[in-house]
């Protein structure tokens, strides 16, 4: 049975006490990791397996001559070698992942493997798969490629300028949003100053530590089953129609996967290890190396964005104008959402009446880029929160100050219209960051400058609402009173699974060692939806709360017919089933289970939940309700900058997040604590350098990511409003953690130096030539 | 190529391998013993994901040849638990919930052990100087050092 309830609010009332939410119980995924046993995508084997390696291309813009492969099908032991001539399509239609998507969005396409044209360096030309991996690798040695130089092009602003050399067709823009509120014109010429200001970001790699891996087979009722690391199972259908097979002969199972971030939120492995399969008719491994994975998977997309303000002299902020240039690299991915976000995030969590933005996402040679923890909204981030701290400076006013005056709040409405609901704690959430950084550091040498920053944000958790999202889940209670979930959701590392067992304790009153999850599957498990936007919390937890309660309400209703009493006063904890009114009326889980089970009363529910569903934004200026929900917070920190190597340390951080509420607190600080750590690396040291279209950072020597010894203990404070749409109350924060970070890095520098780096990361380079001009102008 | 035979021990048992002269101890052990614990993150010594122990000390399993291990004791995660009792650093892990994905927790967990047998009682510092070349994307490390530290105290109080 499905039950079909969609929960504005899920009813909290029902549960008086909460015993097993909001505890830091142990993850049910916890024990696998500290011994070593859990199974990642690239620990399986199959008999008879094949392994696969992928060729790719060498210069960033070529025609394709010819590819000749005879001498590596003639290797021994190469069993095939597969080009776009043995494609039965070939393009990949990167849809909306997890949605069913009947119409296909225009200019989304690109290659599985490249036949005239390659449009960046390192995409696929062809799949080798042999007996064993180094024969495949010395069969890409043997394919000879011959290239002709095609004319390319490297940055968004010259891929825009008429005669650009063409990547995507027709003019290269491949997405532009437009939002107007209000007359921005007009209500600037109100003001009594105008603040300006640029802001760059940079391309930066998920870096997760687990590479792309997969391992696919055809089995005995010809389905092409994939075993994969992803974070969408849904990719199913995008498979099954790049390969042109049925919907139901292709089978995703999804592995726990080594960190997503939304790196591995669009197709990876699966379509080369899918299509040679379907060619040998054994199961074909294929696990990427780091360089082929900095190489060949989706990086953030780099923004400029360019904000122009005006402010009364007391610090009203009366308008905005923002102009936002993403980088959308050779193929459109998900750059059109990606711009959304960060187009309607662009001026922050502030009021403003008269807003303009224009916003625009543009093809060139570079690496493609596509979805990033944060998703736009970060990168917007970036430029409002360092733009907040210039007009702060420019009016003489501190940081903290500028901010209160403007921060939005609750009924206030975002520059697409859309209404701000439940609680908006910006302010609290500021002081409680800001004050939590204590007594400032004295610099320890006189060549060093301490600095703070601080940053707010808000973030959307959940999906576009015009997706129409939905997630389902399926609980069920077993005879000894154990319990079984069911839901397809991926889990990446955050604990979304633990997340549907802890609320199914709560609501069935099972211990949590009781509980088994079978996820991640897109045959075997309902669907839940992608593990993306910050929404398996949200959508699949609610799913998991809507079927458990399905299952309390039967059992409940057996238990009062057995003790006389009304199912309102029947509780359900520690396994044992008992009126709160009488406490000699109580018997065993397994009892009343064993009754319901005598009269035929289901013990399992099978629940969906929809998100709200809205129409698309109004064509001509973006108006409309786009995401069902907002977290809100703020990071500050404490930074110490060395004057003479331009060197920047972080020596104190303090976050503080309203995530609604922390269905486990251990989970959240995780997530918050490794998000602040990812915006560390953001601000300072993280730089996938691509000059000329070639990538020149593909290991972790040129890719500095952050160690133990750059990233300072995280004070961590959460607040829980109980306002989110998430089961008792809970917002999303898988997203939202890393968001304010790089921004109050950056701030924290300019309070320190005296002058602004707006391009990121801050290496020491920009940092000591800040210095120097400044100390030149003074 | 020919193979060649060399003995070792592997999580205290007595163990006979048939390796390259080019394989490496990473590959061996993951492909011949199924010891996937022990994780592929670069392939070149730059993230420590495939870090065990080789004589007591840690070693990238990515940058060792397996031949090399003639007469060695290899310790990796699947032996660090002994009759059925977790290490105390794998307590401590669980304790602070300190992973995410879990990708890189064996090795943070062998690092931590190896840390611990040299100096069993670190200073914060002195956790975070001894990790800096093992790579944890989803933590920050803030919950990997605390439970380093945990774990240093739960072996004090167990000896005192």
């Amino acid at each position: 049975m499905t039950n079909m309830n969609h929960l504005e609010q899920p009813n909290i009332a029902n549960l008086p006490e909460l015993r097993q939410i909001g505890k830091p119980l142990r993850r049910i995924d916890a024990m696998g990791k500290v011994t070593g046993a859990t199974q990642y995508a690239a620990d399986y084997v199959m008999p008879n397996m094949l392994h696969a390696k992928v060729l790719r291309a060498q210069h960033a813009s070529a025609k394709i001559v010819r590819i000749d492969v005879s001498k590596a099908r003639a290797l021994p032991g190469v069993v095939c070698v597969l080009t776009a001539e043995d494609l039965p399509g070939d393009r990949v239609a990167t849809d909306i992942p997890g949605v069913t998507g009947t119409s296909k969005r225009a200019g989304t396409d690109a290659p599985i493997l490249a036949h005239d044209r390659v449009r960046f360096m390192g995409e696929a030309l062809a799949v080798v798969a042999a007996e064993e991996l180094a024969l495949a690798e010395q069969a890409l040695d043997l394919i000879e490629v011959v290239y002709e130089p095609y004319p390319a092009v490297y940055t968004p602003e010259e891929a825009m300028q008429p005669g650009a050399p063409i990547v995507t067709e027709p003019d290269n823009i491949v997405a532009r949003w437009r939002i107007l509120k209000g007359d921005a014109d007009a209500a600037m010429r109100d003001a009594d100053l105008i603040v300006e200001g640029t802001y760059k970001t940079q391309f930066i790699d998920h870096a997760y530590l687990e590479p792309e891996a997969g391992i696919a087979w055809v089995d005995e009722h010809d389905v092409l089953t994939i075993r994969v690391s992803t974070q969408v199972v849904e990719h199913f259908r995008s498979i099954a129609a790049a390969l042109q097979l049925p919907q139901n002969k292709v089978h995703i199972m999804g592995t726990l996967v080594g960190g997503g971030f939304g790196g591995k939120e669009d197709i990876t492995v699966e379509l080369f290890i899918g299509l040679a399969a379907l060619k040998t008719r054994r199961p074909v491994k294929l696990v990427y190396t780091r360089e082929e994975s900095i190489l060949a998977h989706c990086k953030r997309h780099p923004f400029t964005i360019t904000h122009k303000t005006g402010v009364t002299r007391s610090g009203r902020i009366l308008a905005s104008q923002v102009n936002l240039v993403a980088d959308s690299g050779a193929y459109v991915y998900l750059s059109p959402y990606v711009l959304l976000y960060a187009a309607s995030s662009a001026v922050g969590p502030y009021k403003i009446n008269h807003v303009t933005i224009n916003a625009y996402a543009v093809a060139t040679n570079n690496t493609f880029t596509s979805a990033f923890r944060g998703f736009g909204a970060a990168q917007a981030c970036v430029a409002y929160e360092q733009h907040m701290d210039e007009i702060a400076r420019a009016l003489n006013m501190s940081p903290r100050e500028i901010r209160r005056l403007n921060y939005v709040q609750a009924g206030d409405t975002t520059p697409n219209g859309q209404a701000f609901r439940g609680a908006v704690w910006l302010e609290e959430c500021a002081n409680r960051a800001w004050d939590a950084l204590g007594e400032p550091t004295p610099p320890p040498t006189p060549h060093v400058k301490i600095g703070r920053g601080l940053a707010s944000y808000m973030q959307s958790y959940g999906r576009i609402t015009w997706f129409h999202d939905t997630s389902q889940a399926w609980v069920g209670l077993e005879m000894d009173g154990s319990i079984v979930i069911r839901c397809g959701v991926p889990d990446i590392g955050g604990g979304q699974v633990n997340t549907l067992a802890q609320i199914s304790a709560e609501v069935l009153g099972v211990p949590m060692e009781r509980i088994t999850v079978y996820s991640t599957d897109s045959a075997l498990t309902p669907l839940a939806g992608t593990t993306t936007a910050t929404r398996q919390m949200y959508m699949s937890g609610n799913a998991t709360y809507q079927a458990a309660m399905a299952v309390r309400k039967t059992l409940a209703e057996r238990a009062s017919q057995h003790f006389e009493c009304e199912p309102a006063e029947i509780d359900f904890a520690d396994s044992t089933v008992f009126n709160k009114n009488d406490a000699t009326q109580k018997m065993p889980l397994t009892q009343l289970i064993a009754l319901c089970a005598a009269e035929g009363l289901p013990r399992a529910n099978l629940s969906l939940f929809k998100a709200p569903f809205t129409e698309k934004l109004d064509p001509d200026n973006a108006q409309g309700d786009i995401w069902p929900d907002y977290t809100f917070g703020a990071q500050a920190v404490e930074v110490a900058v060395d004057m003479e190597t331009g060197e920047v340390r972080v020596l104190k951080s303090a976050a503080c997040h309203d995530v609604g509420r922390a269905l486990n607190p251990a989970a959240v600080v995780g997530q918050i604590e490794g998000g602040a750590a990812q915006g560390l690396g953001y601000a300072l040291l993280e730089d996938v350098q691509i000059v000329n279209g070639v990538t020149l950072t593909p290991s972790f020597a040129e890719y500095l990511l952050p160690t133990a010894c750059d990233v300072p203990e995280v004070k961590t404070i959460i607040l829980e409003s109980g306002t989110g749409l998430g089961p008792f109350g809970a917002k999303g924060v898988g997203e939202p953690a890393l968001t304010p970070m790089a921004p109050a890095i950056a701030n924290a520098v300019t309070n320190a130096i005296g002058a602004r780096v707006t391009q990121l990361p801050l290496t020491p380079e920009r940092v000591l030539e800040a210095i120097e001009r400044q100390h030149g102008s003074a | 190529m020919d193979k060649k035979t060399i003995h070792l021990t592997l999580n205290g048992e007595a163990r006979e391998w048939r390796v390259y002269p080019n394989e490496l101890l990473l590959n061996t052990l993951r492909e011949q013993e199924f010891l996937t614990g022990t994780k592929y993150g670069c392939g070149i010594g730059e993230c420590g994901a495939c870090t065990v122990h080789v004589n007591g000390a840690p070693r990238l399993a990515c940058l060792t040849l397996a031949l090399a291990c003639e007469g060695a004791d290899i310790l990796t995660i699947e032996g660090l638990a002994r009759d059925g009792k977790l290490d105390a650093v794998q307590e401590a892990f669980l304790g602070q919930s300190a992973f995410q994905c879990g990708f890189c927790t064996s090795d943070m967990i062998m690092m931590t052990r190896a840390l611990l047998n040299e100096n069993p009682q670190p200073t914060e510092t002195q956790v975070r100087d001894y990790l800096r070349g093992n790579l944890c994307r989803c933590t920050g490390y803030a919950s990997i050092v605390r439970a380093a530290l945990d774990a240093a105290e739960m072996e004090r109080q167990e000896t005192a």
